[in-house]
């Protein structure tokens, strides 16, 4: 059987299924091949564009009397000294004495480069390489059209060119473009009184102290933390998403009377809705919030109607705060761009990894792709096309491969530029200027990867989201902004190609 | 009259054992060390608790102090050691006079040995090379160094002794040729930090010495003004992600790098490397001795080729050499213990200092000075340090019931209780629910509540106490669960600094295991913390100054939100 498409993107994440809507959209035939979940599952659903200026490196500088950050600096100069240590021997000391200031070189971040207000003044003055500067700020604004139109009214943000401050789930705010409506409610620069709610079991997030941190950042607002016991009986390690069920179902659960959780002594009463006996749980620790923030697992379907309720017993309004994995407002989000895709036409192929590809030249190198190869259980199934788009995510992606001797792309062994040494792919400090974190694909002003001499790999391949270089999302705050940005523009070109 | 009949030097494994035996002969103990308790090479070993096996050939009287001592580990200890068995391997090309030599020193120094056929050693542990050609099966074990180094200072501290962290011995006090006592400085450092204020001195007389400070003990004998020829040998170990193996694998070689592979918990620890330096704090950690563990330790298990790495460890030997014996290579250095009498050898009374040995000894290092203080003092009372269990020993049957009573899971069930001991029922039992933080480990909230009680602020402490962040994640999705614990007894700064440093502390030691899987989970590591959780740049770190007006405050009409929040 010969399968056969016009155009045959490699990974699903944003990145995918952004360029695989854009090819769709002009009429080409797309196939989505996908291995796996996606960084959706752990992202936390918000979008960022471009939250801080390039240099990442001055975030150590900043704090006063932390150390700088020496980048490059092997480890194996600093000596035993600066706190590295042990192991998994159960052992390990912890620190040492003069580890003191190392310690904490570079751990925490200073902001004295603040956030960014308009992403889109800022991003002209990225470094020339940086994606974002290959794609231009029009296709950046462009994605960004796609991304609101495809996810209607899951999203808040468009009507605005400014960034949003978004309190985290650590206590911080993040600079952020396009964030779920869930978490509109939720913004920074607000200054309406709020009551954060945490739950015992929910264990990344701690209302009480998240509440204090934000007041620690200087937020425009009153902000207060509960610590609440989320209703009914589950385990006290049910996930995440075992809690949004029971509240898109509304399932009804037991209620503790007389307000109190904990101990003996709590008479058991009648079932109550699972959004009713939240709220219920909620209400004596209101004292005047207008607003009411919860992690992020109001419902994973049903989501609206989970807030509506909980706003309507409430009395207040309610909202998210994002966490990581697992990310239900990320999920929420890949569910929406699948939808978005199946409707424009575009077939899903999953579960399997692409493993290596056919040229049509004699010799491996030559020629264009042909075909990619899926391995499903040991046999391979060539999928044909006239364009690919190599989307397959960084390092978390699987889309960036390392051993000790080298960084490669795995499926077309595309050239990943990186130091040799690999005691030069990090910095020092936790959150230093860590080469790693830009590891990827180079790409010529077209996306397609370039070879290690800095030619185009092949004529019919693009390369879009995490798995491209040049960019450290984390510092930046850029990484679904560029993912949207290139994956349209590789989208868009393999279209254009299929019908030149 | 003096403070303290005794002050110990030096919290690692020997001081704990000697401070535990002084205490539970009723002498009055105070013991001081400069960073909290495992604080030197006993935080950084390689976690083998020797059969003796691996000395059956070089030095047997060390290998008879072995077998005896693992035996009586096991009895007073036993939530502290895995009796894993261990194999000696000898492959395809390696000496058969060694492996003769092996069995028959194994054999004279009382060693129980098995010989298993090439085939009989893949049977047992299916991932070592297809070119073994034989194996001695030995009981070796795995050894969790720091519970055993706390359970000592704990019996210590129950028998009244005073264990002080954070507390450098910066002078040794003497009256003419007698030591009287020790001047300390408390540090704020992470540790307990309830002790005294930083910077703060203090004296503390006594009537004698212990100078058990490990390789810096030669730093100690000059503030006391007596020569000890400590020669720090660094050692480096690999972690690995998985238990590729379950029991210690040695290769049947004389003496050598990169020859034991030791299972613990859910790990595999490669080691080791033995090269000699010049400061126990200040040392180059190589890359080679990395690649070198690697390369070496995968001719005996191959997959160890492939395996993912999390992280990697030095720490360094206190060899120690009686004069004039000055040995070339470090290797050759006796792994003996040596008792000096500073008032015999140096006319100096109040002083005695122990160095040397190894881990698995350490507790009848303890008594040997135990004895000679004790004489010393003119205190007739007898050792009972082999016989009398550890804390948390007792009781180690009830496993099943205690996973039942708290309705865990088994497998967190059975690392909890494996690793509390006989406290896991006062340490289990909550109000609460009690969720697991750490994932990788399955520590579970009572546990890190209950070593935050012993250890305050310090979540490296913590981590140590329980295992919490030390698995395949390395913290990146527990290290602020657990700062959360800090609060609100602790306020929201306080935890902050916590997670910095603990998380900073988790990053240092990947360093060394930086690719394939590590470095990818490094990358979601870094995403986590700087991209959801934007620590990179707290603003409640900057200078207050952020403009919250200039950004988005939200769309201007939201009919559905405005009507809930009108209809009350
Ligand atoms: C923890 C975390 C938090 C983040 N938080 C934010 C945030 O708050 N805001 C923000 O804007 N960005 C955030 N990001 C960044 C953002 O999520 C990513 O940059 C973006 O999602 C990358 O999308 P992608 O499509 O390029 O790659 P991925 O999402 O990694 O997708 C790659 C896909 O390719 C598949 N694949 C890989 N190899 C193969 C193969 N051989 N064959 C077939 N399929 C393959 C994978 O299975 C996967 O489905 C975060 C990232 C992480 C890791
Ligand atoms: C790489 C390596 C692997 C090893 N593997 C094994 C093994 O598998 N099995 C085994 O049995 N043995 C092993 N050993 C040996 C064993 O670890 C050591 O012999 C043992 O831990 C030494 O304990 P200690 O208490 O004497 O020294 P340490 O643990 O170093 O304790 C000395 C303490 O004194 C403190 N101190 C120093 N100066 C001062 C001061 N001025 N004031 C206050 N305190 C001070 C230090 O901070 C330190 O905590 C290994 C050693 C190394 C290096």
């Amino acid at each position: 059987m010969a399968i056969e498409d016009d155009v045959v993107v490699v990974g699903g994440g944003l990145a995918g299924m952004v360029a695989a809507l854009a090819a769709a959209r002009q009429g080409a035939g797309v196939r989505v091949l996908s291995h796996a979940d996606s960084t959706l599952q752990s992202a936390s659903g918000l979008v960022d564009v471009l939250g801080y200026p390039a240099a990442a490196g001055d975030r150590n500088a900043v704090a006063s009397g932390r150390g700088s950050e020496a980048v490059g600096e092997r480890p194996a100069e600093n000596g035993v000294g600066d706190g590295t240590t042990e192991n998994g021997v159960g052992d390990g000391t912890t620190e040492n004495g003069v580890g003191d200031e190392t310690t904490e070189n570079g751990v925490g971040g200073g902001t004295a480069c603040g956030p960014v207000a308009d992403p889109f003044d800022a991003i002209p003055d990225l470094p020339e390489r940086h994606p974002y500067r290959t794609v231009g700020v029009e296709t950046v604004r462009e994605a960004l059209a796609l991304f609101d139109e495809a996810t209607g009214n899951l999203y808040r943000g468009g009507h605005t060119d400014r960034n949003a401050l978004v309190p985290t789930h650590g206590g911080t705010v993040k600079p952020t473009a396009r964030y779920p409506a869930t978490v509109a409610e939720g913004l920074a620069s607000d200054d309406r009184p709020t009551l954060l709610v945490g739950f015992e079991t929910v264990t990344d997030f701690d209302a009480p102290l998240a509440a204090d941190h934000l007041r620690a950042a200087g937020v425009p607002f009153e902000v207060r933390g509960a610590t609440v016991r989320f209703p009914g009986e589950f385990r006290a390690d049910a996930a995440r998403t075992r809690l949004a069920d029971a509240l898109d179902a509304n399932e009804r659960v037991e209620r503790v009377r007389d307000g109190g959780g904990r101990g003996a002594g709590g008479s058991y009463s009648t079932t109550l809705p699972a959004r009713r006996a939240l709220a219920a749980a909620v209400e004596p620790h209101l004292d005047g919030a207008e607003r009411v923030g919860f992690p992020a697992l109001l419902g994973q379907h049903e989501t609206e109607a989970v807030l509506a309720d909980l706003e309507a017993e409430l009395g207040a309004a309610v909202f998210e705060v994002p966490t990581g994995s697992p990310s239900v407002p990320g999920m929420r989000l890949a569910g929406a761009l699948r939808r978005a895709c199946r409707e424009a036409g575009v077939r899903f192929t999953t579960g399997n990894p692409v493993v290596n590809y056919e040229t049509t030249g004699n010799g491996e190198q030559d020629g264009e792709i042909a075909a990619v190869r899926v391995d499903r259980n040991g046999a391979t199934v060539p999928f044909h096309a006239a364009e690919f788009v190599l989307a397959t995510g960084g390092l978390v992606g699987k889309g960036v491969d390392s051993d000790r001797e080298s960084v490669r792309e795995p499926i077309f062994d595309c050239h990943v530029p990186h130091p040799e040494d690999r005691y030069d792919w990090f910095a020092d400090g936790a959150f230093g200027d860590h080469p790693f974190a830009r590891f990827g694909v180079a790409v010529d002003d077209d996306l397609r990867p370039l070879d290690s001499a800095g030619d185009a790999t092949f004529p019919n391949l693009r390369a879009a989201g995490a798995v491209l270089g040049g960019y450290d999302f984390a510092a930046e705050k850029s990484g679904s902004g560029v993912s949207l940005a290139t994956g349209l523009a590789a989208g868009r070109a393999a279209a254009r190609e299929v019908f030149q | 009259m003096t403070d303290t009949e005794v002050v110990v030097v030096g919290g690692g494994s020997t001081g704990c054992g000697v401070a535990r035996d002084l205490a539970m002969r009723g002498v009055d103990v105070t013991l001081v060390e400069q960073g909290n308790l495992t604080h030197g090479t006993t935080g950084r070993m390689h976690g083998l608790l020797h059969s003796g096996g691996r000395y059956a050939v070089s030095d047997q009287s060390s290998a008879q102090e072995c077998i005896a001592e693992n035996r009586v580990l096991r009895d007073i200890a036993d939530h502290c050691v895995e009796m894993t068995g261990g194999q000696f391997v000898q492959l395809e090309g390696d000496p058969d006079e060694y492996f003769e030599e092996k069995l028959a020193g194994c054999r004279e120094c009382g060693i129980p040995v098995e010989v298993l056929s090439g085939q009989q050693a893949r049977e047992e542990e299916p991932y070592l090379t297809k070119s073994v050609k034989r194996a001695i099966r030995v009981p070796d074990g795995a050894v969790d160094p720091f519970r055993l180094c706390v359970a000592n200072a704990a019996s210590a501290e129950e028998h009244g002794a005073r264990i002080e962290t954070h507390a450098e011995v910066v002078a040794v006090l003497k009256n003419g040729t007698q030591v009287t006592g020790v001047e300390v400085r408390h540090d704020s450092g992470p540790g307990k930090r309830e002790h005294r204020r930083a910077g703060e001195r203090e004296t503390i007389t006594a009537d004698h010495v212990v100078n058990a400070a490990g390789a810096w003990a030669g730093q100690l004998g000059e503030m006391a003004g007596a020569d000890v020829a400590v020669r720090p040998s660094k050692g480096a170990m690999v972690v690995t992600n998985c238990r590729q193996v379950d029991t210690v694998i040695n290769r049947c070689r004389p003496k050598g790098d990169a020859d034991i592979v030791v299972p613990h918990e859910a790990t595999a620890i490669l080691g080791t490397t033995d090269v000699e330096v010049d400061d126990p704090e200040d040392y180059p950690e190589e890359q080679w001795e990395v690649d070198l563990l690697i390369d070496e330790l995968s001719k005996l298990v191959p997959i160890l080729g492939e395996a993912r790495t999390v992280r990697s460890f030095w720490g360094v030997r206190p060899l120690y050499e009686p004069p004039g014996a000055a040995t070339e290579d470090p290797t050759d250095i006796t792994r003996d213990y040596f008792l000096l009498d500073h008032a015999d050898r140096d006319d100096l009374a109040g002083l005695t200092t122990i160095v040397g040995g190894k881990f698995t000894t350490y507790r009848l290092m303890a008594e040997s000075v135990a004895d000679h203080v004790c004489g010393k003092l003119g205190v007739s009372a007898d050792c009972k340090t082999a016989d009398v269990p550890l804390p948390g020993s007792e009781d180690f049957s009830v496993l099943r019931e205690y996973m039942d009573e708290f309705g865990l899971r088994s497998p967190v069930g059975r690392r909890s209780v494996q690793r509390l001991g006989s406290r896991a029922d006062e340490v289990l039992t909550t109000d609460g629910p009690n969720p697991v933080l750490c994932d990788c480990e399955a520590v579970t909230r009572a546990e890190v509540r209950d070593a935050i009680e012993g250890s305050g602020t310090d979540l490296n402490a913590v981590r140590i106490r329980t295992r919490a962040s030390m698995g395949n994640c390395q913290g990146g999705f527990c290290c602020h669960r657990m700062a959360a614990e800090l609060h609100p007894e602790y306020d929201e700064s306080q935890s902050r600094e916590a997670l910095d440093e603990l998380f900073q502390e988790r990053w240092k030691g990947q360093r060394h295991a930086l690719w394939g899987e590590q470095l990818s989970q490094a990358a979601l590591n870094y995403a986590l913390h700087a991209t959801t959780m934007n620590r990179d740049r707290d603003p409640a770190e900057g200078d207050g100054t952020l403009d919250f007006g200039r950004f988005d405050s939200g769309a201007p009409n939201r009919p559905e939100e405005t009507e809930a929040r009108d209809g009350d």
